[in-house]
C-alpha cells in the first residue's frame, strides 16, 4: 500500500514562514552562505551548516516538508561567529532556505536544493 | 519526559582571552516528528525538544528554536567569545516541559 504523507507544505505555508521572519521585505543574496549536500542518501539527517557575518539570526526553512520551519538562530554578545551547523530532515528533493536578519533591519538569502535518497518525514 | 535523554558537549578546556573557540553540542532524543503513524495508523505525537540556549557567564551565545525537521538527537556546532575564565551553560527545552542542563568550564590563560 501507498503511504500518504499528512500534507506536503503548499508554497504558502513557505511564503508565509519568510514573511513571519523578513515582514514582507527583500532580501539581498551576498553576505549568507548556506552549505548543504547535493545529494543526501538519508534524508533523516542531512548536514547543513549556515554563515551569515554580524547577523542577529538565521532562519532554515526546508520548502518541501510537512511543515517548513526546521530552526531559528539567535546569536547572543557572546557568539564568536554568526555561523552554525546542525542536521535536519528533509521529507524529498526540495529546496532549503536560509534567511538572515542583519542588525540594521535588511535580510540576506540563500538557497541550495538538495535530492534525497531515502525521504525522512514519512511512517 | 523521553528515556535516556543525555546531553553531551565538547568545548576547549583552555583558551587565550578574546579567542574564538568551537562548541559542539549533542543530546540524545528521539524527536518524534509527529509526521509517523504507528501499525494501527494512528498519529505518533510530536515530543522534541523545541529551543536550546547556550551562555557564557550569564551572556548569551545562541539562542535556538527548533521545529520537528530537526533530526534525532539534536546535534549544533558554533562558537563563542571567551575573555574571561567562566563556564558555559547549556539548556534544553522539551515539548513535555521538562529543560534538560549541562555545563562545561573554560580556563583562560
Amino acid at each position: 500500500a501507498i503511504t500518504l504523507l499528512p500534507g506536503m507544505a503548499s508554497a504558502a505555508l513557505v511564503d508565509d514562514a519568510i514573511n513571519a521572519f523578513t515582514g514582507g521585505a527583500e532580501a539581498g543574496s551576498d553576505g549568507i552562505t548556506l552549505i548543504a549536500p547535493e545529494i543526501a542518501e538519508n534524508g533523516n539527517t542531512v548536514p547543513i551548516e549556515v554563515d551569515a557575518p554580524g547577523a542577529e539570526a538565521i532562519i532554515v526553512l526546508a520548502a518541501g516538508n510537512p511543515n517548513p520551519g526546521v530552526a531559528t538562530f539567535n546569536f547572543g554578545p557572546a557568539s564568536g561567529a554568526q555561523a552554525a551547523s546542525t542536521r535536519i530532515r528533509l521529507a524529498g528533493e526540495q529546496d532549503v532556505i536560509a534567511i538572515a536578519r542583519m542588525p540594521d533591519g535588511t535580510f540576506r538569502r540563500a538557497q541550495q536544493e538538495v535530492k534525497v535518497t531515502i525521504g525522512g518525514c514519512g511512517g | 519526559m523521553a528515556d535516556n535523554v543525555t546531553p553531551r558537549v565538547r568545548v576547549p578546556r583552555e583558551a587565550s582571552a578574546g579567542d574564538v573557540v568551537s562548541i559542539r553540542t549533542l543530546i540524545s532524543h528521539p524527536m518524534e516528528s509527529g509526521q509517523r503513524r504507528d501499525g494501527d495508523g494512528n498519529v505518533i505525537p510530536r515530543s522534541i525538544i523545541n529551543r536550546f540556549t547556550c551562555d557564557f557567564n550569564g551572556e548569551n551565545v545562541i539562542d535556538v528554536t527548533m521545529e520537528p525537521s530537526i533530526s534525532t538527537n539534536p546535534y549544533f556546532q558554533f562558537s563563542a567569545v571567551v575573555n574571561e575564565t567562566g563556564t558555559f551553560n547549556f539548556t534544553w527545552y522539551d515539548d513535555d516541559g521538562s529543560v534538560y542542563e549541562e555545563t562545561a568550564d573554560i580556563t583562560v590563560a
